[in-house]
């Protein structure tokens, strides 16, 4: 398998920025531009069909960071012919919010995406309806961000909630 | 004396003259004895404590042998169960489905998730069912066994059982 793994960097020397072959599972560190074209080559050429899982990772303060950007999108790909697992990591700037979505390549990436972008704010350009799926629609920030607080202080309450709580306690008041 | 001797105690004050259907009570008492009777929970699992509380209704337990019958549709219920982790998404929902409850309408948090917030000490958990129910019966436990739930049903009634003016046009 390291073979053609090591052939992609040369195929896609533009998106490829590293190869880890000494990890539990071959990780592909990619450029976000020309991703698309990487990960479609995979799934087209290489046969790696499945996306088992797409999910974000938020690096603030960690201590043994090795690069400057702050977020991370993973992917894992899974061929169901060979039984290999790649991962697929790409690296996201704060100021610079977005990643292209795989929502045309696999249906299932739909709500991975929307989970993404509901927990860290990552915009997935292409997606046909990038909503929040978690929390409620109107909620503020993003709770899987390492800067979002634990526990939320009365201010800053979701407003439907507080509300609630409100009408309750004027309720008893009577 | 006479009601002494003519009349038969059916019930805790509720006084019965045999062959005929005459029953001589405070009116408070037999309605509320009524009440304790015929608790309807309304089907309400939020989370695992839902398990338990299926548990509690199924034949091992049977609620049904004290005239609790679980209900489908809160129209029909007495009683809401909050059974589980309520979330603040979650929380204009229970409200709703209490709302939508008659009087009498009584309501029991299950677990600790229900009574405190349990474990749950985060921005997305509602600390308490008592944040925006009025609760009456606590029941502690992660989840609590059916017995608990049991004598917590059982604890609701003997509330029920002292209840007066409360309900209706007597409020």
């Amino acid at each position: 398998m390291s073979g053609w793994i090591n052939k992609l960097k040369d195929q896609f020397s533009s998106v490829v920025l590293e190869v880890q072959l000494d990890k539990d599972y071959p990780t592909v560190i990619c450029n976000r531009e020309g991703f698309l074209d990487l990960i479609k080559h995979l799934k087209e050429e290489k046969g790696f069909t499945y996306l088992i899982d797409l999910c974000g990772v938020d690096y603030l303060n960690y201590k043994h960071k090795k690069f400057e950007e702050r977020f991370e999108v993973v992917y894992h790909l899974y061929n169901l012919d060979t039984k290999e697992l790649i991962r697929l990591k790409v690296r996201i700037k704060e100021d610079d919010c977005w990643h292209y979505s795989v929502t045309p390549l696999w249906k299932t990436a739909n709500w991975f995406e929307r989970e993404v972008y509901d927990m860290f704010g990552i915009k997935f350009e292409g997606h046909p309806d990038l909503r929040r799926v978690l929390m409620p629609e109107d909620w503020e920030g993003y709770p899987l961000r390492k800067d979002y607080p634990l526990y939320l202080d009365e201010e800053q309450e979701w407003a439907v909630y507080k509300g609630l709580v409100e009408k309750t306690k004027m309720e008893r008041g009577k | 004396m006479g009601i002494e001797k003519s009349t038969v105690e059916i019930a805790p004050g509720i006084r019965h003259i045999p062959g005929t259907p005459v029953v001589i009570s405070p009116i408070d008492k037999i309605i509320n004895w009524a009440r304790t009777g015929s608790l309807w929970p309304v089907t309400f699992g939020l989370a695992c404590c839902a398990i338990e509380m299926m548990a509690t209704g199924a034949s091992h337990y049977d609620l049904d042998r004290y005239g609790i019958i679980f209900r489908a549709t809160p129209r029909q219920a007495d009683v809401l169960i909050v059974a589980g982790t309520v979330t603040k998404k979650m929380a204009p929902m229970v409200r709703r489905v209490y709302d939508q409850m008659p009087e009498p309408k009584y309501v029991i948090a299950m677990g600790s998730c229900a009574c405190s917030g349990g474990v749950f000490k985060t921005y997305s958990v509602a600390q308490g069912a008592d944040q925006f129910l009025p609760v009456d019966i606590y029941v502690p436990g992660c989840p609590p066994r059916p017995e608990a739930l049991l004598y917590g049903l059982l604890q609701l009634q003997e509330k029920i059982r002292r209840e007066s003016k409360k309900w209706g046009c007597w409020r």
